[in-house]
């Protein structure tokens, strides 16, 4: 019982730190390699515990990043629902992927995403961004490995699931 | 569609719930975006949500002010000595131009007392800080400490010691976000220094910058030029530096010349901001003077013989039915 209370805490402290990444400002000269923290979370949960993670949650959760940033109210729920949909999909293939396949798919999944927010912002009228805002996804995907094992062992040594 | 998963899977069954499921949330979710982009607010929501909104842009300010704290606790002795050898020169410096400028300054306000007109000088203004927010990449904007309980308001336009850096947009009860002159959004009046023109600077589309995009072909500006805000428009005051114009180009038209401008303030390295309280003139022509002459009370009214039991109101010049006083002196001036 209380293990259950504590992996519960475990899995929203989570994201609640993602959300807290995401605002930390860097030095301007990293501000274009900062990951998309709460994506990289939300999909390891959706990988590692496919009943806690649903599409109403990657809404709920970004619509908390969207009333943190304050840009557009909307536009992170529909990417971060978009990103758990096509996840939830593969999960099983996904699951049993080698690391470095499961990098490019992670690659793929956070490419896709900057796809989206590009249309969104594109059809809101505003600029379209420069080159070196592609490089977030690259840097998001070769973060992964490190955040899944991390991430991992921090679940192990809690002893949750 | 192949799903490798076994039948006891809970979510088996789920496969077309889950494409309308997300069809459902998707449609919700740009619903909510045009929504906020057509009414704009996402902002009266976020004033709900502050007190959860708020302390997380307290906790994320953690870090910066962390390095803030740490880079001055590690600093060279010789640097701080340094540093303040010099702040001890410009204070020298700005206090004896101050000096000098205090003589002009009381000249000027008893030549404009002579003149009649009510701007002054002097700036009202508020400290504040920069929180250390990250609002997403590319969006010209800032956060600061002060908010509605400080008696921050939406419009307020914000300096650093060069220049004009933005004005408040939003107000939260202790939060207050500000976009800079550089967002694509942004425009702000203002006039050559050199050649008094008038015209509105932008926010770049790439947020590199500034600029003037319809300057007319026979206008003088050229690179170097610095800019000042006008004051038209009645949001920022008048006289403060902008920028510096660094090129000037045709435009792709042909019917223009645009010129880039190097914003005058310290964007991204502020971290003590100024708030200035005092607004310029209200936007329109200014409000109508009252009428010079012998008070309106005494002008008789156009079918009463004796005016002054006529107009009971005529007494206050200033009172919200202007017009009836003032087309008494009008109408009094036809009847003769």
């Amino acid at each position: 019982m209380n293990r259950q209370r504590l992996s519960l805490w475990w899995f929203i402290g989570t994201l609640v730190f993602a959300l807290l990444l995401m605002l930390v400002p860097l030095p301007a000269v990293l501000e274009p390699f900062k990951p998309y923290w709460p994506a990289l979370v939300l999909l390891y949960w959706a990988l590692e515990s496919e009943d806690r993670v649903s599409l109403g949650l990657a809404f709920l959760l970004g619509l908390g990043a969207d009333l943190f940033d304050g840009v557009l109210l909307g536009e992170q729920a529909l990417r971060l629902t978009a990103l758990v949909f096509i996840v939830l999909r593969f999960r099983s293939r996904l699951r049993f992927f080698p690391m470095w396949q499961q990098t490019l798919a992670v690659l793929a999944l956070l490419l896709n995403d900057r796809i989206l927010l590009l249309v969104v912002r594109v059809l809101s009228g505003t600029p379209v961004p420069p080159a070196s805002w592609w490089i977030a996804p690259f840097v998001g995907a070769a973060l992964w490995p490190f955040l899944f094992l991390l991430l991992d062992d921090l679940r192990a040594r809690l002893r949750i699931q | 569609m192949a799903r490798a998963r076994d039948e006891s899977s809970p979510l088996f069954a789920g496969n077309a719930a889950g494409t309308l499921r997300l069809i459902v949330y998707l449609a919700l979710a740009m619903v909510l975006m045009v929504l906020d982009h057509r009414n704009g607010w996402l902002w009266r929501v976020r004033y709900a949500a502050s007190a959860v909104v708020e302390p997380v842009y307290r906790l994320a300010n953690l870090p910066s002010a962390g390095m803030r704290t740490l880079s001055v606790a590690f600093a060279d002795r010789k640097l701080l000595t340094e540093q303040n050898q010099r702040l001890r020169e410009d204070l020298l410096l700005a206090n004896a131009r101050l000096n000098r400028m205090a003589g002009v300054a009381e000249q000027n306000h008893r030549l404009k007392e002579l003149l009649d007109t009510r701007h002054s000088l002097d700036i009202n203004v508020q400290l504040a800080r920069v929180v250390g927010v990250d609002l997403g990449a590319w969006q010209q904007r800032l956060v600061l400490n002060l908010g509605a309980r400080d008696g921050v308001k939406p419009g307020q336009p914000v300096i650093d010691a060069h220049g004009v850096m933005g004005q408040v947009v939003e107000v939260l009860p202790t939060t207050s976000v500000v976009m800079l002159v550089t967002d694509p959004a942004h425009a702000i009046p203002v006039v050559v220094e050199r050649s008094g023109l008038r015209t509105v600077a932008y926010g770049a589309r790439d947020g590199s910058g500034m600029v003037l995009p319809n300057i007319p072909l026979a206008a003088d500006v050229r690179p170097g030029d610095r800019l000042l805000t006008s004051g038209l428009g009645g949001r920022f005051p008048p006289g403060f530096p902008v920028g510096k114009v660094l090129a000037v180009a045709p435009s792709p038209s042909g019917m223009f010349r645009v010129a880039q401008v190097q914003p005058a303030a310290d964007l991204d390295r502020s971290e003590d901001v100024l708030l200035l309280h005092d607004q310029a003139e209200p936007d329109g022509p200014p409000a109508p003077a009252v009428p010079a002459g012998p008070p309106t009370a005494l002008a008789p009214a156009p079918g009463a013989a004796n005016g002054p039991t006529a107009t009971p109101a005529a007494g206050q010049p200033a009172s919200p039915p202007p017009r009836a006083t003032t087309t008494t002196p009008a109408s009094a001036g036809s009847t003769p």
